[in-house]
Parts: C-alpha cells; sequence; structure tokens
C-alpha cells in the first residue's frame, strides 16, 4: 500500500512539472510536445529500477514502444478531429482514448504477447 | 512569419488550483495503476500504460478555456479560437510522441547492460532531441508551403 502511495505521489509530481513547463511555452505546438513528455514513464521506471532491477524496467520499456506508437495515433486523431469537427476538446480527448487502448493492445496481441 | 519560442506567465496566473490538482492526481492514478498492473498482470502489459495519455484530456481542455477566455476578453467570441489552439497543442504532442518512441526503445535496448540511470538520462534527453527536431521539420515544411 504505502508503495502505491509514493508511486501516485511521484507520478503526480513529475507529470505536474512537465504540465507546468508545457504550459508556460509559446507557442502552442511547441508547448504541445511535453504533452508527449515521458513523465508516467520516468516516475514508474525510475520506481521499478528501484524495486524490481534493470531487466524488469527493460519489459516495461518495450511494451512502452506499442503505447508511443498508440500515443501518436490518439493526438494525430485528436488534433485532426478538433480542426474538423466542432466538438468540445474534453469531448474530442476522451472519445479518442479508446482508439489509444485498441491500437495499445492491438500492438500488444500482435508483437508482443 | 513564424513564432519563436518563448516563455510566457499568463497561463498559470490565469489558471486555478484545482486545474493543477486533477492533473496531480490523473498523473499519480495512472502510474498508480501502472504498478498494481505489473504486480497482477506483469511488466509486459504495465509497460503500455507508460505511453498513456494521462492528463491529455485535461490539459486539452484547460487550454480550449484559456484561449476561449482570451478572445472573449475582447469582446469576440473565442469557441473556434480555443478549439484551434487545442488541436494546435494536440499536433504538438503527436510530435512529441516520436520522441517518446525513441525514449522507450533506448531503454529496452540498453538496459540492463548500462548503468540504469545513465540510460534513463539519456533517454529523457533523446526524447527532447528527437521531439524538437521533428518539431522543427514540421515548422520547416509549413512555412515552405505557405511560401508557394
Amino acid at each position: 500500500m504505502i508503495q502505491i502511495l509514493i508511486r501516485f505521489l511521484v507520478g503526480g509530481a513529475v507529470v505536474s512539472v512537465f504540465a507546468l513547463i508545457g504550459d508556460v511555452l509559446k507557442p502552442k505546438s511547441f508547448a504541445g510536445l511535453f504533452g508527449a513528455a515521458p513523465s508516467v514513464a520516468l516516475a514508474t521506471l525510475g520506481l521499478t529500477l528501484a524495486t524490481k532491477g534493470a531487466s524488469y524496467a527493460s519489459i516495461e520499456a518495450r511494451s512502452m514502444i506499442a503505447g508511443a506508437i498508440a500515443f501518436f495515433i490518439f493526438a494525430s486523431l485528436v488534433s485532426w478531429s478538433l480542426m474538423r469537427y466542432r466538438f468540445r476538446a474534453l469531448w474530442v480527448t476522451t472519445g479518442a482514448m479508446p482508439f489509444w487502448f485498441a491500437v495499445a493492445f492491438g500492438l500488444w496481441s500482435v508483437a508482443l504477447k | 512569419m513564424s513564432m519563436p519560442v518563448r516563455v510566457d506567465g499568463s497561463a498559470l496566473r490565469d489558471s486555478k488550483w484545482s486545474q493543477y490538482t486533477l492533473r496531480f492526481l490523473f498523473g499519480g492514478i495512472v502510474t498508480a495503476i501502472a504498478g498494481l498492473v505489473a504486480q497482477h498482470y506483469g511488466p509486459v502489459i504495465a509497460g503500455l500504460l507508460l505511453a498513456f495519455p494521462a492528463i491529455f484530456p485535461a490539459s486539452a481542455t484547460l487550454i480550449e478555456k484559456h484561449e476561449k477566455q482570451k478572445k472573449e476578453k475582447k469582446g469576440m467570441s473565442g469557441t473556434v479560437r480555443g478549439r484551434q489552439a487545442a488541436s494546435v497543442d494536440a499536433a504538438g504532442s503527436a510530435m512529441g510522441s516520436l520522441g517518446l518512441l525513441v525514449f522507450a526503445v533506448i531503454i529496452w535496448r540498453f538496459l540492463p547492460a548500462h548503468s540504469a540511470w545513465a540510460v534513463l538520462i539519456a533517454a529523457t534527453v533523446a526524447w527532447a532531441v528527437v521531439s524538437v527536431f521533428v518539431w522543427q521539420i514540421r515548422k520547416r515544411g509549413i512555412r515552405r508551403w505557405r511560401g508557394r
């Protein structure tokens, strides 16, 4: 339980730092780079390295490649949809979330399983 | 002419603490879930979550709101502008995700043979370099396309 709490606090802090950096940068397309910062990865891999070792972290990183490809498709879809249609950002981003899961788990079942 | 990269603190002044708390919560929850998933299903499934767009909806909503408010202060409707700003930010994140891909490849290929912390730092630097490089290429491409 304590380990989960530590993960929560470290993850929240790292994600917030990258989000704040993104907030103060202009232009928006450059600031957007920080929306795909390895914040959750740094927090998780750092804690994994300390508790379970480098081999375990390496396996997580291999799967992360599929997650990153899914992120690219998700973010591209969100960008296109917001420019093309008149939906609110919250609806588009949450509505596109199943695509991230579909691509990430699709790649997992094809290449990583 | 394209806008140079600069620091602008106005977004921090206009934001509420609740918006930052929300992003802290999302980031913390996804990191904690990744740990729980690793415990129950192993590192292969948990690794997918390391590139989960955890704070994306919260950030996009925040950007849309800020841009909308800016326009409305000038007496104009900011709905379209807000949506466009969120779209441009998402395009930036798509470019950043290519850096994220390189980050993951470096960690996968260089652990456990090399110093873990050196690999983490090198991968983070690679994320930044690749992301900015892709952003520069796209910027030049847009400039050339507009110049036609």
